[in-house]
């Protein structure tokens, strides 16, 4: 396990991914994850950006499959590791956020057992010792009173204080690499904030990489440095997040900045509806043969 | 489950039952789902008087197919009369009600004795039978279910579902006779009928045969619970954890499905006293159901009331068992 601190924790290469050979549902995505780096996959629903994360994950459901490329972690390809070394990774080197956390604990477990499990299988504690270790990951994430919060269950707690949950349980082995897959969108306004502040911190802390999953501009604006842009499972566009606010290069990105709404926009009142992507060319015309645009204008090195 | 929940007022008759202690909720639990039996046992009994009035034949015109002399009309006026036959159907109804309040389930026409001590002999005969039947489909029907919907499409999966598809549609009676057939005359292994109260050779085959039909339910309700949990994202979460596959099933998916088959495994000890009527004919078992089929053909209609009502009580108990058995299981069931 050498890697340099320059070296990328997470190196997606030409990743392919489809239903059979056949049908291609990612065409070949490519981007790269520094270490303690957050990096932002935006785009529109069923663009491809959460099955990269599950692919990373090796979490894709049948009849879901990689088809082609390579997932570098740390130096280390894992789609030829077989499940068994995949799964050590999972949890313990790698973490996964996800979006539902009204259904993504087990609703029968409290969630300081739930917590303590990740010790339990990668820390190989005894449950009393990981129990304690539990309550510690739990007021890492400042829930009040992680004591008696270790001992409710899921049912019992809020949405935002359920995805606090799920922050603790990914981060409580450390991993080098956390993927959040819009981890703040089932959460009030009030309380995404506070959430994703939270994923911010403690990777910063931690000098957690973060492979930050949204749809929303905002999110991604406030907690990314480099963004890609995904439209029909090709990564169109990879920017600095300043750069791709200011100076949108591909007419999909233009598109998707414009149908932000903004509140007291003229145009929006005018109209009295969101923007739509009128700028892009149409799905025929944005087919496999395209060549997608890349700009890796900040991370050179990211092009093969 | 906090004992004496706050700010819930407590009704005069549990501080009656209870005194000052606050009685927990799950007792307030059982106290009013007893309670709450009772209409139902009153419309069961309604139903039971009116289908006899309603339905040709008596206690009397049976004594007579048996070859009795009761063509006499002045015999048959002084039977009607010592049975209190030849009082209103109203009146009888509330003579009825009247002895149940006081746990009097009447005098059987054909034995002359109480019906309680008719039935008394044949209640844990008919308690083991239904039990043992469940707990062999239980222990054969959730693996089964278990073991196809972990390979879903194998041939495991569809040879476990084979089996219980024809477990469902096999008739009762004809798998029992099977099972005697093969391990009674041919094998010599068990007894073919009877029954011995200090015998556990004699409760196997009719176990079996009663329980064929809900393994089979199970095995399916089973595999579709699990089926349908392996698809939950707390699922998905815990892979992302690193939890193996084993360890996934014993510790996430099991207590899950477990709340899902409860809901059939409680309707199915409930309902198995009244269905092994058929099994305990052929098995010569003398369970409850065998003394309902006697006592309809005999017309006597005080212990079928009696026998019914038991069948009734029997799964009202288990029900309210299974939604305290839901609430031990499940953090998010409270029972109120």
């Amino acid at each position: 396990m050498t890697h340099k601190e320059s070296e990328p924790v997470l190196s997606v290469r030409d990743l392919r991914i489809g239903i059979g050979k056949q049908n291609a549902i990612l065409h070949g995505v490519s981007f790269d994850i520094l270490p303690g780096e957050t990096y932002g996959l935006v785009g529109e629903s069923g663009s491809g950006k959460s099955i990269t994360g599950l692919s990373v994950m090796g979490l894709l459901k049948r009849p879901l499959q990689v088809t082609g490329g390579s997932i570098l972690f740390r130096g280390q390809e894992l789609l030829t590791l077989n499940s068994r070394a995949r799964r050590r990774l999972r949890g313990d080197r790698m973490a996964m956020v996800f979006q539902e956390p009204m259904t993504a604990l087990n609703p029968l477990a409290t969630v300081g057992r739930q917590i303590a499990e990740m010790f339990v299988i990668h820390r190989g504690l005894r449950w009393s010792q990981a129990r304690t270790k539990a309550v510690e990951a739990l007021e890492n994430v400042r829930v009040p009173s992680p004591e008696e919060r270790a001992r409710s269950y899921p049912h019992q707690l809020s949405g935002g204080m359920r995805q606090r949950v799920m922050i603790a349980m990914a981060l409580a082995c450390r991993p080098d690499l956390l993927i959040a897959d819009e981890p703040t969108t089932a959460l009030d306004v009030t309380v995404q904030a506070g959430v994703l502040e939270l994923i911010a911190e403690l990777s910063q802390a931690e000098g957690t990489a973060v492979l930050l999953v949204s749809h929303d501009l905002g999110v991604i604006a406030n907690m990314c440095r480099r963004v890609g842009v995904m439209d029909q499972g090709r990564l169109v566009e990879e920017q600095d997040t300043r750069a791709l606010f200011e100076r949108p290069l591909h007419p999909y990105t233009r598109g998707l900045l414009a149908a932000r709404p903004r509140l007291g926009s003229r145009t929006l009142a005018q109209r009295g509806r969101l923007t739509e992507l009128d700028e892009v060319v149409s799905s025929d015309e944005r087919g496999r043969d395209q060549p997608t645009l890349v700009t890796p204008r900040v991370f050179s090195g990211a092009t093969p | 489950m906090k004992a004496g929940g706050t700010g819930v007022p407590v009704a005069p008759a549990f501080n009656l039952v209870f005194g000052e202690r606050q009685p927990s909720r799950m007792m307030r639990f059982i106290l009013r789902r007893t309670l709450q039996m009772i209409p139902t046992l009153l419309v069961v009994v309604l139903i039971i008087f009116v289908i006899f009035s309603v339905v040709p034949g008596s206690f009397i015109s049976s004594l007579m197919s048996e070859g009795r002399n009761a063509t006499n009309a002045d015999v048959m006026a002084h039977l009607n009369q010592q049975f209190g036959l030849d009082k209103p159907l109203l009146v009888r109804l509330w003579d009825y009600l009247w002895g149940l309040a006081h746990f009097d389930l009447g005098i059987s026409y054909r034995t002359r004795e109480p019906v309680w001590n008719v039935i008394e002999p044949r209640l844990w005969p008919s308690i083991k039978l239904a039990l043992a039947a469940m707990f062999f489909a239980a222990l054969v029907g959730i693996p089964l279910g278990f073991v196809a919907a972990l390979k879903p499409g194998s041939v495991i999966d569809t040879g476990t579902m084979m089996v219980a598809i024809s477990g469902l549609s096999l008739p009762e009676f004809w798998f029992g006779l099977l099972l005697m057939y093969v391990f009674a005359l041919q094998l010599g292994w068990l007894p073919s009928f009877g029954y011995n109260a200090d015998s556990f050779q004699h409760l196997i085959l009719p176990a079996i045969a009663l329980g064929v039909s809900p393994m089979a339910l199970l095995a399916r309700t089973t595999r579709a619970g699990v089926l349908d949990v392996m698809n939950a994202d707390f699922v998905r979460t815990a892979r992302a954890k690193g939890v193996s596959e084993p360890r996934l099933v014993r510790s996430h998916v099991a207590r899950n499905v477990l709340v899902l088959v409860l809901t059939t495994l409680g309707l199915q000890v409930g309902s198995l006293m009244g269905q092994a009527i058929v099994i305990e004919k052929l098995f010569s078992w003398p369970g409850i159901g065998s003394l309902l089929v006697d006592s309809v053909a005999a017309r006597d209609i005080p212990v079928v009331q009696g026998a019914v009502i038991v069948i009734v009580l029997w799964f009202l108990v288990i029900n309210m068992l299974v939604d305290v058995a839901y609430a031990a299981v499940d953090p998010r069931i409270k029972v109120t």
